[in-house]
């Protein structure tokens, strides 16, 4: 792994402050079509996800948890992009998002606001932070019951 | 201590960093500060020579070759033991066992001190602020068993509960198994007090020694314990090489825990008969050049003067203690009476990982997380700290520079004005 200095401000932009202060849809669900829960055992991040899907359709998506500041925005702008987003849209979402933060080659794709996440890359023990999420969001639309893990 | 004598303290016992051919390469374009003792020490050129040499000069499989390179590494490797010993005060060279750490030293215990003697309802006493390496091997052995795990509880500061100890300890509890050093909060346990008291009750004593052997002179005899533990490692030796002390009568009436050449008397298909120890519990080829740079970090330890790091660890534990816990926000974990280089903390905003990140793009190497003791950060609330931990090179310019660091985290954070 080179040690060049990549910029912690492309890892710490402003939207992510402003996500990690102020997080979107932080709430539990009454009644939830799906939901499921995420565990990061190294940094002991903990999060659940819940999911209305209404005719294929995610018609609410909202969260509870605690994690790092790269942990938390991602949920929070993942609970608003995925919201109004057909079910098979959304699991293509998380594939392509999961590549633009693992994987070398680009992704053809407008990422809208989850494009600020994309500075993670240049930190890998961060992506797990920011994968977390995604990963629990997968799990519940699978019905898998299991915590969802980055590992 | 006058201001000028640690001056000079400091001064002097952090010129040795200059033995440390790693401290000189920048990390992330940054000087390197090194403030991840707790996890692993960092490599003395004394050290990393005498691996290297044993490769060059008198590689060689140990106990069994007729020839003279065999030998001469045998020799290598039980002058190894001995300088353990010395180190240790064990009374004996076969009451050191070589195995490939802390960890393994502990689960050797469980296994084979453990099922030989445990039975169902007998009582195995930890403490609340065991790393997992303390507490799963016993869990692993009470399933086996039938056993059952006590636990001392801690105060707020991060101190056992002696009360409580002394209320947990019966004639059913068979091991008490204790850190010398705790590993998030910094806590020096009071051992000899600990052994005294379980000795009254007929009970052993484990002590993890992984967070104590490089900051502090062990005795084991004068501690009086039964088993001690730590891994090379820790104290600036090599990876993959530490220590099982266990009293000679003890150890003479344990069975082996893994099966393997180096270990047996004879072996025949209906029956084997087993070394004498510490043979018996060394199965397989050990980690000889392992041994060997163990006993140049004994040697380099020792050549500084434990003694002298121990007051200058002290020394700079006291200056960053202050400094942190200036800054807004910040919460100490551990605050103990008694404690070695180590300083956890948490800050109000800001998550430990977010905080590890960016001191290492500062060039500061921290830890941050729950440190494998996953019950202590329960007991604070937390999920996990940021951990500063000290070594002999450490100078009062890396505290310095972690505070900068920190501060630059909180004022990224929006935590407080730029400064």
């Amino acid at each position: 792994m080179s040690d060049m200095q990549p910029d912690l401000r492309e890892l710490y932009q402003e939207v992510i402050f402003d996500h990690n202060r102020h997080p979107r849809n932080y709430h539990g669900m009454e009644r939830p079509s799906h939901a499921a829960q995420g565990h990061n055992p190294l940094c002991g991040d903990e999060l659940t996800v819940y999911l209305r899907v209404e005719d294929g359709v995610v018609a609410e998506a909202s969260f509870v948890g605690q994690g790092c500041a790269i942990s938390t925005a991602s949920a929070s702008l993942m609970t608003e992009a995925v919201r109004g987003k057909p079910v098979d849209e959304v699991e293509s979402l998380f594939q392509d998002f999961h590549t633009m933060l693992t994987e070398s080659r680009p992704v053809n794709r407008d990422f809208g606001k989850l494009q600020v996440l994309a500075g993670v890359k240049e930190f890998p023990v961060r992506v797990k932070c920011a994968t977390l999420a995604w990963h629990t969001l997968h799990n519940a639309l699978q019905g898998v019951s299991e915590p969802a893990k980055t590992e | 201590m006058s201001a000028g004598t640690a001056t000079t303290l400091v001064a002097s016992v952090s010129d040795h960093a200059r033995d440390f051919p790693i401290l000189s390469r920048p990390v992330r374009g940054k000087r390197l500060v090194y403030l991840d003792n707790g996890a692993t020490t960092q490599k003395p050129r004394q050290v990393i020579e005498a691996e290297s040499r044993f490769y060059a000069e008198s590689n060689a499989n140990i106990h069994r070759g007729v020839h003279w390179l065999s030998q001469h590494a045998t020799d290598l490797y039980e002058a190894g033991r001995k300088s353990v010993r010395q180190f240790l005060n064990a009374s004996k060279d076969e009451e050191i066992i070589f195995t490939r750490g802390t960890t393994e030293s502990i689960n050797l215990v469980a296994q084979s001190w453990g099922r030989a003697n445990l039975k169902k309802g007998d009582e195995v006493l930890l403490t609340a602020m065991e790393h997992h390496s303390n507490i799963v091997p016993w869990q692993l052995l009470c399933n086996q068993t039938g056993a059952v795990l006590k636990v001392v509880p801690m105060n707020e500061r991060g101190e056992l509960l002696m009360d409580d100890y002394q209320k947990l300890l019966n004639a059913r509890t068979r091991i008490v198994c204790v850190a010398h050093v705790s590993n998030a909060l910094g806590t020096v346990n009071p051992v000899e007090d600990i052994v005294r008291l379980a000795h009254g009750a007929g009970a052993l004593v484990l002590v993890d020694g992984a967070q104590a052997v490089a900051h502090q002179t062990v005795d084991v005899q004068a501690l009086n314990c039964d088993f001690y533990a730590f891994s090379a490692h820790k104290l600036y030796g090599p990876t993959g090489i530490g220590v099982l002390y266990g009293r000679h009568e003890l150890l003479q009436a344990m069975p082996p825990w893994q099966g393997g050449g180096d270990m047996i008397l004879t072996v025949a298909f209906n029956r084997s008969t087993y070394a004498d120890v510490p043979q018996r519990f060394e199965a397989g080829t050990p980690n000889i050049a392992g041994v060997v740079g163990m006993a140049a970090a004994i040697d380099y330890v020792q050549s500084v003067g434990l003694d002298r790091i121990a007051a200058h660890e002290q020394e700079l534990l006291g200056l960053a203690t202050d400094k942190i816990s200036a800054l807004p926000g910040v919460r100490i974990i551990g605050t103990a009476e008694r404690k070695a280089g180590i300083l956890s903390f948490v800050i109000d905003g800001i998550h430990p990982h977010d905080l590890g990140t960016i001191l290492d793009m500062e060039g500061v190497a921290i830890r941050a997380g729950h440190h494998c003791a996953m019950p202590i950060m329960t007991q604070f609330g937390i999920s996990g700290t940021a951990r500063a931990s000290l070594a002999l090179y450490n100078t009062p310019e890396d505290v310095d520079a972690l505070v900068k660091a920190v501060e630059k985290a909180q004022s990224m954070f929006g935590l407080t004005e730029t400064p």
